[in-house]
């Protein structure tokens, strides 16, 4: 039982935490969203120099063979600077199912290029009916000789927009929301057929509805079972969820600071408001709900790297419902605390609350983890 | 980072779940699981099998019997005595006076004091709170007045738990009027076979007599029974508590009370379905079991960091223990009164303890008997201790600086 940071870590953790401080304040982040993409090319480059890119690979895949507790440690910080690049898209979902489920020979043709900083990745799994289920999967793969034709809309799909190339999770057998039958696909994001209407998400960042029409991909596209690949799709799941919990904690941490440094110098009535004792416990109360985030991001950190998959999912579902309800406390809190001001685009703590709310929402809100934790039994061992 | 327990730390907490399979009579753990009070013989008995173990006081200095065990090893032992579910080794002793006198006691009231502790010879309770002085501990107004060898002790304490069995009590009481109020108090022991020692029983709203309140009226106490120095009290004080919030959490309580509201949910039906498997209650009941677990472990983290603090000294952030831990006890006790339905209604006078047992059977299921009594008097925990609002002030001053 150790919640140190190893040695490495440390220091993993101080140049993230340096490199943002330097060159990712709130007035640097507005400027980052007005680029092109959405998000800062620069600040990519650094990620790629300063190593973030090859945290979560092996060493013979050219990654530095992080695992959860590095990528926790990158998540946290960028949560904390509201960053706004790929790296969930790029490194933990797409560089996820690369890790779990790609062959020898494609991950030595692919990773080179993510880890280099100079192929951006999405992850095209959601779709319009499926909300917040893995194996509802109505895109198609049919095959045809030795190709495949994919076929059908992937929705939500997180920086599809600016991704050079897209994992697509299509449906080789049975129906719609059966388990097995589910192929996961390369796919060049220029290929022919692929189109592509990006748009913003609430926090600031990018999002894409991708149309797939009649494209063709190789045989050497398929990354690992074509009809078995929903496990992988869960594995990877979890680990994002996992990373965006670490996220939740670095833009709640942030957010509990900035409310309690306003308690301390703004002044009504003569005194500062941080002397009112309701507002001294609505403060407490919203540090107790961080805290208990931050635990549950430890064991969802823990728990991501654990191969029994009902126990992984089981924690990790926990972990959710807890950084999604803390969230609530948390940035609804930061906002009323500081007033109007709260509310208002301009000011950061708006920003760290709508983040926050939207890491809710993204594979699977509070609600429906619990559903999902009840119908497993709960987390206390009987 | 490595969350996970060593080997070595999961062996000894097997070990620790053997012995309390082969040691603790069945009949107590019963009463534990059934969610009733243990009798003080049974709280005796117990407390000596574990002293003949060498674990009735695994906390205190090693020459005074304690074990020697890392914050870990502290931990996973009450995480298995509270979740087996085993009685609590006596807390006025073992974990209040026990460490103020193997700390700042003299070599004498050490050698009387301290095996007698170990081993329940003596029954100890606490004399802090009295009915002026709650949250505001230090304006305490019992004076002890020096004369010659003695101090003679007037005044009240209240809220006196099990002091209708103590045979010594350990007072906070007021040595100097003049000086700030933290200033005056000392740390008295005393004899409660004393002449001038009167305990009165509270009934408490489940019709339990858990606490008292004891008058002194001018009780001479020798001033060998003086602990520490004179108008040093209040440092002893706060040592004192700041060693009850390291267990205050009471993780492995809460899941005992969950383990048992799965048990008993299992058996309750509404019409041909058991409660357990309607989803409203299982959502209700996972989300207790997700805090519990995120208690668990910023349990774990405070524990972790206990390594490298200095001993005595609380981690402020054991005030989010004692909130969530009471909280999280207090809704287990609303789920089992949800769990009973109906059957809550009927009063039994034998919860009222030993004093007033009843040859009449139970009305309804003989588990249904304690829920309500359990859910009004957990009411309790998240006041004493330091109230929730307390320690949402020194959330508030010690951690957050406002």
């Amino acid at each position: 039982m150790d919640f140190d940071l190893s040695e490495e870590q440390r220091l993993l953790k101080d140049s993230v935490e340096r490199l943002l401080a330097d060159r990712y304040d709130f007035e640097a982040r507005k400027r980052h969203g007005r680029e092109p993409e959405g998000f800062a090319k620069a600040m990519w480059e650094s990620y790629a120099e300063q190593g973030l890119l090859a945290v979560p690979f092996s060493e013979e895949d050219g990654g530095i063979g992080g695992g959860p507790v590095e990528t926790m440690i990158v998540m946290e910080a960028f949560g904390g600077a509201l960053a706004l690049e790929p790296y969930l898209a790029t490194v933990v979902l797409a560089g996820g199912v690369l890790r779990h489920a790609a062959s020898p020979a494609q991950r030595a043709e692919w990773l080179p290029g993510l880890i280099a900083g100079e192929t951006r990745y999405a992850f095209a799994q959601s779709e319009r009916q499926a909300r917040y289920d893995l194996n509802d999967v109505g895109v198609t793969a049919r095959r045809d000789g030795d190709a495949w034709v994919l076929e059908g809309e992937k929705s939500l799909v997180l920086h599809g927009d600016s991704a050079d190339r897209l994992i697509v999770s299509a449906r080789t057998g049975g129906s719609r929301r059966d388990r097995d039958g589910i192929g996961l696909f390369l796919v060049e994001a220029n290929a022919e057929g692929v189109s592509r209407r990006g748009y913003p998400t609430q926090d600031g960042l990018r999002a894409a509805e991708v149309s797939l029409s009649s494209v063709r991909v190789g045989a050497d596209a398929v990354i690992g079972d074509p009809a078995g690949a929903l496990p992988v799709i869960e594995r990877v799941t979890d680990e994002a969820i996992a990373a965006l919990c670490a996220e939740a904690v670095g833009a709640m941490d942030r957010m509990h600071r900035l409310t309690v440094e306003y308690l301390k110098t703004r002044k009504q009535f003569g005194v500062t408001i941080g002397s009112f004792q309701v507002l001294q416990h609505r403060a407490a109360e919203m540090f107790i709900a961080l805290e208990q985030a931050r635990s549950m991001a430890f064991l969802a950190t823990m728990m991501a790297g654990e191969d029994d998959a009902e126990e992984r999912a089981r924690a990790i579902a926990g972990a959710k419902v807890q950084i999604g309800r803390s969230g609530r406390i948390v940035g609804q809190g930061a906002v009323q605390l500081h007033g109007g001001v709260g509310v208002t685009m301009e000011y950061s703590v708006g920003h760290y609350f709508k983040r926050v709310t939207m890491i809710d929402q993204l594979f699977g809100d509070a609600d429906h983890h619990l559903g999902r934790v009840a119908r497993m039994g709960g987390l206390i061992a009987a | 980072m490595d969350l996970r327990f060593t080997p070595e730390e999961r062996a000894f907490r097997q070990e620790v779940r053997t012995f309390f399979q082969e040691n603790l009579p069945q009949e107590i753990r019963q009463k534990m699981i059934d969610g009733r009070h243990p009798s003080k013989d049974d709280i005796v008995t117990w407390q000596k099998i574990l002293n003949k173990k060498g674990w009735a006081v695994p906390n205190w200095p090693v020459e005074w019997g304690g074990t020697g065990w890392d914050p870990v090893r502290q931990y996973i032992f009450l995480d298995e005595l509270q979740s087996f579910p085993a009685p609590s080794p006596l807390q006025f002793g073992v974990y209040m006076v026990g460490p103020v006198i193997a700390q700042f006691g003299n070599e004498a009231q050490k050698k009387h004091f301290l095996p007698r502790i170990a081993n329940i010879d003596d029954w100890w309770c606490q004399g802090f709170s009295e009915p002026g002085s709650g949250s505001d501990l230090a304006s305490l107004k019992t004076k002890a007045v020096r004369e010659g060898d003695t101090y003679v002790v007037n005044g009240q304490k209240t809220w006196t738990t099990l002091g209708q069995y103590a045979d010594w009590i350990f007072c906070l009481v007021r040595t100097d009027a003049t000086v700030k109020k933290q200033e005056g108090i000392s740390f008295l022991l005393i004899d409660m076979k004393t002449p001038g020692i009167t305990v009165r029983p509270i009934q408490t709203i489940d019709g339990g007599h858990e606490v008292n309140e004891v008058f002194f009226d001018d009780v001479k106490v020798p001033v060998e029974n003086l602990v520490g120095q004179e108008n040093k009290g209040w440092d002893y004080a706060k040592f004192l508590l700041g060693n009850e919030r390291t267990n205050i959490a009471r993780v492995g309580v809460s899941k005992q009370r969950i383990r048992r509201l799965k048990e008993l949910a299992a058996i309750e039906r509404v019409g041909d379905t058991p409660i357990l498997e309607n989803p409203r209650f299982r959502e209700k009941l996972a989300a207790l079991e997700i805090e519990l677990k995120a208690l668990e472990m910023t349990q774990l983290r405070v524990v972790a960091a206990e390594r490298t603090r200095e001993k005595g000294k609380p981690d402020p952030a054991s005030s989010i223990l004692k909130i969530k831990g009471s909280e999280i006890q207090q809704a287990t006790t609303e789920l089992l009164l949800e769990v009973v339905g109906p059957y809550a209604l009927p009063y039994a006078a034998e919860d009222e303890g030993d004093d007033h047992l009843s040859n009449e059977p139970p009305v309804g299921p003989d588990w249904a008997g304690p829920a309500a009594p359990t859910y009004f008097n957990w009411r309790k925990i998240s006041i004493y201790g330091g109230s929730n609002e307390i320690q949402k002030n020194i959330i508030a001053k010690a951690i957050l600086g406002l």
